[in-house]
């Protein structure tokens, strides 16, 4: 369970990244955030693994407020929560495998990290988690030689490995087309289903996030400006949320390609 | 599956690739022996005992530099800047047309393309000294055999940096004139040096900062410069002459340094 | 055609697709002024360095004469030398290991993708300039001057010399990388050292290693001025025979180097070649 008590996030340079955010993110839902690029999504997601370190307020992540969170106890945080970026983020001269059971790092101690010694169930862990993205067969391939779609598939795969309790994806399809944005989505529901694990993802195609989400958050400026179950959204919540009429852009559509280079 | 019993799939690596790894780690292996036993034999150890006197000795001395002997420093590091200026400005000017001659857009001869490249590669072979033995013994001691060795060797690099500079230009622009009835040389000046001319002086100002080290070195063998000095003072030892010498170079670097990547800066 | 030659004319930029455009005056006058600077500078250096080219060109045969002194070479002073160009190696060799190990926390400490301080890497980054600045006939002759003559002094004058160049081009490379690689490794939970070793050198290494063998090379040309000042290497044969005005000799000491030389970055440039 994940509880924002009042969150806010002043950035360095004075922009406002959160502005008193109250939420409560219950274990096993599917959340899809959605807002404008500028909203505070991405704010609002790397707070969870504190790749970003809210200002003020309280945030709970299974009971333990993780603002205090240095060093070690912070690595520890990140090791429960994955983290799907947009650009994939796999290091492009690493083989899959090798990025897959970077997962595990979190987990291993320097020394036999820096050396490859994985204990065998690491790498079988690895491997199976490879097998259900259906990327077993390039393990050895070097992550540049990999499709858009396929280097997300590694990367959820990487996320698996480090078994977290919650999975964090910020755009994970904004860079793909749109039939490839579908595998991605279903691969990460399925593993939301099949796992139990708390999934938020943020979003700027509405379709989208009403065909995977539980549940949808909507930002505007910093703030929560909608929460509610899926099937509480209609297209004017869309509109309030964007503070503006819906275009062809905020679709994935399925075969609408022009919008595929997103944010 | 049990966990101890797993095993990732085997890596398809060819035998080949594995057997070229391992005579490489192998050749490796072997260098670092050779070089490695063959240093320790040759140094003589005796060092440890006087390093600590000598430290105490030089350090105190050299951070204490003799002021009185500003005037004889400043005018050789003057003459070791004037070599390394005129040296590089001459390679500048000179690598230009051979800096065409070795761009492979330029030339339509891929032969007689190679060829210019193959000079400049010949050029660059020689390490500086040797160049300034040579001139030193043609044209006799020196700044002048110091001149002719930064310049020779600086020809080389720029010439190369020059071509690739040129084969990076945009040249539509070219076709573009060649189509309006411009001729070569319309072309050159107006199509083709303003794409290049910045990035040519760019390297060059790069280049005069390596030379003013380099024309430092030259002295050792008697082609100008602070070289002569620096071995004459050091034989003599008079270190408060040397950490004038020591402050006066790195301060000279310094400055000429900042001045050049400012500029630098400025055109790219 | 023609109303597009008439656009090009007005643009104020410097655009030359139109042979009729013309500098303005400001930048011609300005560009005058530099040449001006530049030349007069360079006449200076001439004079101040006693450059007379006209007496060059017109006694080139007296200089060929001068330079046959070395022809033809005495061979038989190559096996002479043979060791002293091993020494050589060996010595650039040996520095160039030690700087290469010694660049790493180096470059890492001065590049501000890693080092988010900026007094630390700003403080690493003088060092390495400094260092740069230090001709290696100085750091030579100060080495001498502490471990005496041999080719101790020459190993670490190399080893700093190259130093500051190879941190400097390595800490470049650290700060053009793709830092979104090195975010995904410490979403994980990856300490610091894992993050540099999972996100930070297999996007480096290539790089690494081309700059390796690269500083070699250098070391390898850079050792010859070792010998001059004692501190060890076929420079000082060369140093002697000068001296003695053997001139065959010291021409087939220096063919000796050439090829030397010539084997090594051959070698040098294939191995970089595959790497990158």
């Amino acid at each position: 369970m994940i509880t924002f008590n009042d969150v806010s996030l002043v950035y360095p340079n004075g922009t406002q990244g959160l502005k008193n955010i109250n939420v409560e993110i219950n274990e096993g839902e599917f959340v899809v955030i959605v807002g404008l690029s500028g909203a505070g999504k991405s704010t609002f997601i790397r707070s969870v693994n504190r790749m970003v370190t809210p200002t003020d307020g309280e945030l709970l992540v299974n009971g333990e407020n993780i603002i205090p969170k240095k060093g070690k106890e912070l690595r520890k945080l990140r090791t429960s929560v994955g983290m799907i970026f947009q650009n994939y983020n796999l290091v492009n001269r690493s083989s899959v495998i090798k990025n897959t059971i970077s997962g595990r790092l979190g987990h291993t101690g320097t020394i036999r990290s820096v050396f490859n010694l994985y204990p065998k169930a690491d790498k079988k862990l690895a491997f199976e988690n490879l097998k259900r993205v259906h990327m077993e067969e390039k393990i050895y391939n070097r992550a540049d030689e990999l499709s858009g779609g396929q280097q997300q598939r590694v990367s959820i795969a990487r996320v698996l490995t480090q078994e977290p309790s919650i999975i964090l994806a910020d755009e994970p399809v904004a860079s793909l087309d749109p039939p490839t944005s579908h595998q991605v989505m279903t691969y990460l529901r399925r593993v939301n289903k099949e796992d139990n694990i708390t999934t938020i993802v943020n979003l700027h195609f509405i379709d989208m996030a009403m065909e995977y989400a539980d549940r949808i958050i909507g930002m505007r400026d910093g703030e929560i400006v909608f929460d509610g179950l899926v099937n509480e959204v209609e297209e004017k919540t869309f509109e309030q949320i964007y503070n503006r009429p819906i275009r062809e852009e905020d679709l994935r559509g399925s075969e609408n390609d022009a919008s595929a280079s997103g944010e | 599956m049990m966990n101890n019993e797993f095993k990732l799939p085997p890596k398809p690596k060819s035998n080949r690739k594995r057997v070229r790894n391992l005579i490489i780690a192998l050749i490796l292996v072997v260098i670092y022996y050779w070089a490695f036993s063959g240093v320790l034999s040759r140094i003589d150890w005796s060092f440890v005992n006087k390093l600590s006197d000598n430290l105490t000795r030089i350090v105190p001395r050299l951070a204490n530099p003799d002021w009185a002997e500003i005037g004889k420093v400043t005018e050789l590091i003057f003459e070791t800047v004037f070599i390394a200026y005129a040296g590089t400005l001459i390679a500048a000017v000179l690598a230009v047309p051979f800096g065409f001659w070795a761009a492979g857009n330029m030339v339509k001869s891929p032969i007689w393309n190679t060829f210019g490249k193959w000079f400049l590669i010949l050029d660059r072979t020689f390490p500086e000294l040797i160049l300034a033995i040579f001139f030193v013994i043609s044209v006799g001691p020196g700044a002048f055999a110091g001149v002719l060795t930064i310049g020779l060797t600086s020809f080389g690099m720029l010439g190369k940096l020059y071509a690739e500079v040129i084969e990076s230009i945009d040249m539509d622009v070219v076709e573009a004139m060649e189509a309006n009835g411009a001729n070569k040389v319309q072309i050159l000046f107006y199509a083709i040096f303003p794409q290049v001319l910045p990035e040519f002086l760019s390297f060059a100002l790069y280049r005069f900062e390596v030379d003013i080290r380099a024309s430092t070195v030259l002295g050792l063998v008697g082609a100008g410069g602070i070289g002569t000095l620096i071995v004459l003072t050091a034989a003599n030892r008079d270190w408060e002459q040397l950490g004038l010498i020591i402050i006066s170079i790195i301060v000279v670097v310094m400055i000429i340094d900042y001045i050049s990547t400012k500029i630098r800066k400025r055109l790219v | 055609m023609m109303p597009q030659l008439q656009e090009n004319k007005t643009d104020k930029v410097m655009t030359k697709n139109s042979v009729y455009s013309v500098y303005p005056k400001k930048v011609k006058f300005q560009i005058t002024i530099i040449f001006a600077i530049v030349f007069s500078i360079y006449f200076y250096s001439l004079r101040e360095t006693e450059a007379d080219f006209l007496e060059f060109f017109s006694e080139l045969n007296l200089i060929f004469e001068k330079l046959l002194r070395m022809f033809p070479p005495e061979w038989s002073y190559i096996q002479a030398a043979i060791d002293p160009l091993i020494e050589t190696i060996q010595i650039a060799v040996v520095a160039t290991t030690f700087s290469v190990l010694i660049c790493i926390p180096m470059s890492l400490l001065s590049a501000n993708t890693i080092v988010k301080n900026k007094y630390l890497y700003q403080t690493f980054r003088n060092i390495m300039n400094i260092l740069r600045t230090m001709p290696d006939i100085l750091l030579a002759t100060i080495f001498v001057s502490f471990f005496g003559i041999g080719i101790v002094p020459g190993i670490l004058a190399l080893t700093i010399f190259s130093l500051g160049l190879l941190a400097k081009l390595l800490s470049e490379t650290i700060e053009t990388i793709d830092p979104r690689q090195m975010e995904a490794i410490r979403s994980t939970g990856g300490n610091i050292i894992q993050v540099i070793w999972y996100g930070v050198v297999p996007q480096v290494l290539p790089n690494f290693i081309s700059y390796g063998l690269y500083v070699f090379e250098l070391n390898v040309r850079a050792s010859l001025v070792l010998g001059f000042v004692g501190a060890g290497g076929i420079g000082s044969i060369i140093d002697t025979q000068l001296n003695f005005m053997q001139y065959q000799k010291v021409m087939a000491v220096l063919i000796l180097l050439l090829v030397a030389v010539i084997v090594i970055e051959t070698i040098s440039n294939a191995l970089r070649r595959r790497v990158v």
